[in-house]
């Protein structure tokens, strides 16, 4: 469905996205992730057709977005990082706008805003004017007029910024509940938020792509190890020494738990395809310390994220 | 057409939904109003002649040097502010669509103004018998100078997303253009007539007479295009950017 071939972009001198390659399938969720200025919002602005790519190919729905722009433009829905409205409009008249300019027919177009109206929760709002609207609700408007005429594609860039938590939440269900019907491209540096949204996440540093895959298999692969954690009573130095011990182990640490001085909570690294949790439950027992919890932890996108941006 | 057609009904919303329509409408209105009332010279058996219309319509041109920019400066600076420049250069809809569009809406808006003027016209053939060719002239040699300013001034929204700085920026393109005769006037040769032909008031003095010369009314309208077209220019390089 997006397709990016090769694609730079240069402000002036300086290269905000440099030979970056990816493909979108259709009725795919993708998240494109990274910290900011790293090229997210560049790259979702050369996707929707506001500004083209110094080099490379671009295309959406198989048109090119240089050549053929009109036609890719209609197969899109967009919400710019700044949610842009014009706060002299009516919720009502403001998306009926962007709908009748996204080439929706007069003749439906009142069923079709009521429809959307209705899926963003705006119905109280209906008419009234956009500038008296607080943030959250402003950010459901600029989702209302990315969806309006049902675009293929949805490029939403940082959805939930600036809004309070409850509402962060809101439009985080609304956006997954619209992710059924549309190929869906989302940004964030909030990593919980593409985790919980997206099945693909695309990890974007400095301008190029660090990785792309599915947020389970990244968190098998980046790492090439797994993770426990154990909360055990005993004297640190010694069960960290007897630890190390295990074959699979990588790495021991220990951080003394300060609610309650009992015990501490070790993290243990392990080579990948190795469960042995049991290993150490029988380690502790013959010590003589007291076990209170063994957990093992997969890699979050946090840890993955840190590990891919900081390491290069 | 339709896209052209929907951002033309949708500038005019807008404008007249702000209290700047009225003010600037009322001053345009009022000025007019003093100019007419200044034409008329009292005592006279016939006090009011078609003079008068040239005597109140020539200053009117002048006032489009500040009220056209008026009119246009928010077409693209607020959209800029706003944000919704993004939207509208993402939607499926061309450049020059944009740019017509929101032409339109302004020619409208000035269009609709200066019809209310026509109530001086009115008082003409109530108190006097008017020779209607060169007021009608004169009308259509107004309305194509302001087609020509607003051109100017939807140019220099493009500019700047500070609304004042796009006024100040058409005012003086504007001032520039209409007292290029003047400078005309103090020197001789090929450069004098070339000013000459560039300058604004140049062209309209011939409506006033009664003359329709389609040299003129070519000059307005292309004027108005190559302004247009160079808005046109803007809005992609801001996209190459």
């Amino acid at each position: 469905m997006i397709e990016l071939k090769n694609i730079t972009k240069y402000y002036g001198d300086f290269p905000a996205v440099t030979n970056i390659s990816f493909k979108i399938e259709k009725g795919e969720i993708v998240g494109l992730l990274g910290p900011n200025g790293a090229g997210k919002s560049t790259t979702m602005k050369m996707i929707t057709g506001f500004m083209p790519p110094t080099s490379g190919e671009l295309s959406v729905g198989g048109y090119d977005i240089v050549t053929q722009s009109i036609e890719a433009r209609r197969k899109i829905g967009y919400l710019p990082e700044t949610v842009p409205l014009y706060t002299d409009m009516t919720v009502y008249s403001y998306i009926e706008y962007m709908g009748l300019l996204r080439g929706l027919n007069k003749k439906n177009i009142k069923s079709k805003v009521d429809n959307v109206i209705e899926i963003c929760k705006l119905e109280d709002y209906r008419n009234s004017l956009i500038s008296k609207l607080s943030k959250g609700f402003r950010q459901r408007v600029g989702i209302s007029q990315a969806i309006i005429h049902d675009p293929e594609v949805l490029v939403l860039d940082e959805p939930t910024i600036g809004i309070d938590p409850n509402q962060v939440v809101e439009t985080r269900q609304l956006i997954k509940n619209l992710s059924g019907e549309h190929t869906l491209l989302l940004s964030s540096h909030i990593l919980p938020e593409v985790s919980s949204i997206c099945e693909r996440v695309l990890i974007i540093h400095e301008g190029e792509i660090a990785a792309s895959d599915t947020i389970k298999n990244l968190s098998s692969l980046m790492s090439g190890k797994n993770k426990i954690e154990a909360d055990i009573i005993g004297s640190p130095q010694s069960i960290v020494t007897e630890l190390e011990k295990i074959n699979d182990i990588k790495s021991v640490e220990f951080s003394i738990n300060k609610s309650s001085s009992e015990f501490s909570t070790f993290t243990i690294e392990t080579e990948i395809n190795s469960d042995i949790r049991s290993e150490i439950s029988k380690i502790i027992i013959n010590n003589g310390w007291g076990l209170i919890r063994l957990q093992s932890i997969g890699m979050s996108l946090e840890d993955i994220f840190l590990q891919i941006t900081t390491s290069e | 057409m339709r896209n052209i057609i929907l951002i033309t009904s949708k500038e005019i919303k807008t404008y007249f939904a702000s209290p700047m329509a009225y003010i600037v409408g009322g001053m345009f209105l009022g000025l007019t109003w003093l100019f007419f009332n200044t034409s008329i010279v009292p005592g006279e058996s016939n006090p009011i002649t078609e003079s008068n219309v040239r005597g109140y319509l020539e200053p009117t041109t002048l006032l489009f040097i500040i009220f056209s920019p008026l009119i246009t400066m928010r077409l693209f600076s607020e959209e800029e502010k706003l944000g919704t420049l993004e939207l509208l250069l993402t939607s499926p809809v061309k450049d020059w669509e944009i740019v017509m569009g929101k032409y339109l809406a302004s020619t409208v808006i000035l269009i609709s103004t200066l019809l209310c003027t026509f109530f001086y016209v009115i008082l003409i053939s109530i108190y006097s018998t008017p020779d209607f060719g060169p007021l009608l002239s004169a009308y259509l040699g107004i309305i194509l100078y302001g087609i020509a300013t607003l051109g100017v001034g939807v140019f220099a929204s493009s500019l700047s997303s500070n609304q004042i700085v796009s006024a100040v920026v058409g005012i003086v393109i504007l001032l520039l253009l209409s007292f290029l005769d003047s400078l005309g006037a103090m020197i001789d040769g090929i450069p004098s007539t070339i000013f000459n032909e560039i300058a604004l008031n140049y062209h309209y003095g011939d409506f006033t007479k009664g003359v329709i010369d389609i040299r003129n009314i070519v000059y307005y309208l292309s004027t108005a295009s190559v302004f247009l077209f160079f808005t046109i220019v803007i809005l992609q390089m801001r996209r190459w950017r």
